[in-house]
């Protein structure tokens, strides 16, 4: 995965397929402490204790259409290999969480990437899923919610050329006032 | 355009653009425009099946085509990924592999548009013209 916009679209996946009603994806940075921490949480079904212990097992998959399972191994990887570390989080009926850290500064930390891309599509193809993304910074905040979009929007579909751009437009201009690095 | 910042700059642009704006498509006519479906799995991420589903997004909404164009997981053919599956009205769906923009592009002139088969299709199901 080259950039933390795709690991965010693949981990939010898992959540999905886990039944979840809400998602949270949090970006952490701060330049005093040289830390990125990205955390995705999810009221889904959770995992056993068995399961959990295998889940950053690029042999182990809860899938049937095939052997593997790479979204955690691969942010796993990562992670340690930008001097930080992958914690997950989950209980059966209790949801997951997942906590990748990176070095903010590290050479091998992926970028950001167009984290408004994933997230608009994330939006568009899961219009049930209260998907919610906060990127906090050593300056400021931004908070961006499904909740919100659809307050504002109503029923207006998001594949609209003008809602579409609006969207990434607000995205990317909060972004930029906070100083986030992508 | 002026920038937009908050969440009430984009209502007031969505005020704006008012008159053109359709409604989300509900279920009752959803087997009457094509669903265009991107494998959004972690073999399609890292294939780059973002910037394909951006192109069928943009495209579509260019060409004024009804569809609607969403995301799924694995489908099982992570070998030929960005895969995606196209739905015409009142037709089965039909499974494309290697869709990069060029293929996009062809997907929408030549499938979507015209009902005409192209190259790259994985088979799903084994019917025969005999059925």
């Amino acid at each position: 995965m080259r950039t933390l916009s795709e690991h965010i679209m693949d981990i939010v996946q898992n959540s999905v397929r886990a039944g979840a009603t809400l998602i949270e994806v949090i970006v952490e940075e701060s330049k005093k402490n040289d830390l990125c921490e990205l955390t995705i949480t999810d009221n889904g079904c959770g995992m056993n204790d068995s399961q959990l212990h295998d889940a950053a097992n690029p042999f182990f998959t809860s899938r049937k259409t095939r052997k593997v399972g790479l979204g955690l191994p691969l942010l796993k990887q990562n992670a340690e290999t930008a001097e930080g570390e992958l914690k997950i989080d989950s209980g059966i009926g209790e949801g997951t969480s997942i906590t990748a850290t990176f070095g903010l500064s590290h050479i091998d930390k992926p970028p950001m990437g167009d984290v408004w891309e994933t997230l608009y599509q994330l939006w568009l193809s899961y219009p049930k899923i209260e998907l919610a993304y906060r990127h906090k910074t050593d300056i400021g905040e931004f908070e961006l919610g499904s909740g919100d979009l659809k307050e504002v929007l109503g029923d207006v579909s998001l594949q609209q050329k003008e809602i579409r751009n609006g969207i990434i437009e607000l995205i990317k201009t909060n972004l930029n006032e906070i100083e986030a690095t992508i | 355009m002026t920038k937009i910042k908050s969440l009430a700059d984009l209502r007031k642009m969505k005020e704006e653009v008012q008159s053109k704006i359709r409604l989300r498509e509900n279920s009752e006519n959803a087997g009457q425009v094509v669903q265009i479906k991107v494998g959004m799995a972690t073999c399609g991420i890292a294939s780059g099946a973002k910037e394909t589903m951006r192109f069928f997004v943009e495209q579509l909404e260019q060409e004024a085509i009804d569809a609607v164009v969403t995301q799924t997981g694995c489908m099982g053919y992570c070998y030929a990924e960005p895969t995606v599956e196209v739905t015409l009205p009142d037709k089965e769906p039909v499974v494309f592999g290697y869709v990069g923009k060029e293929k996009v592009h062809e997907i929408i002139d030549v499938y979507i548009k015209r009902g005409e088969l192209i190259d790259g299709i994985i088979p799903v199901n084994f019917k025969t013209i005999d059925e």
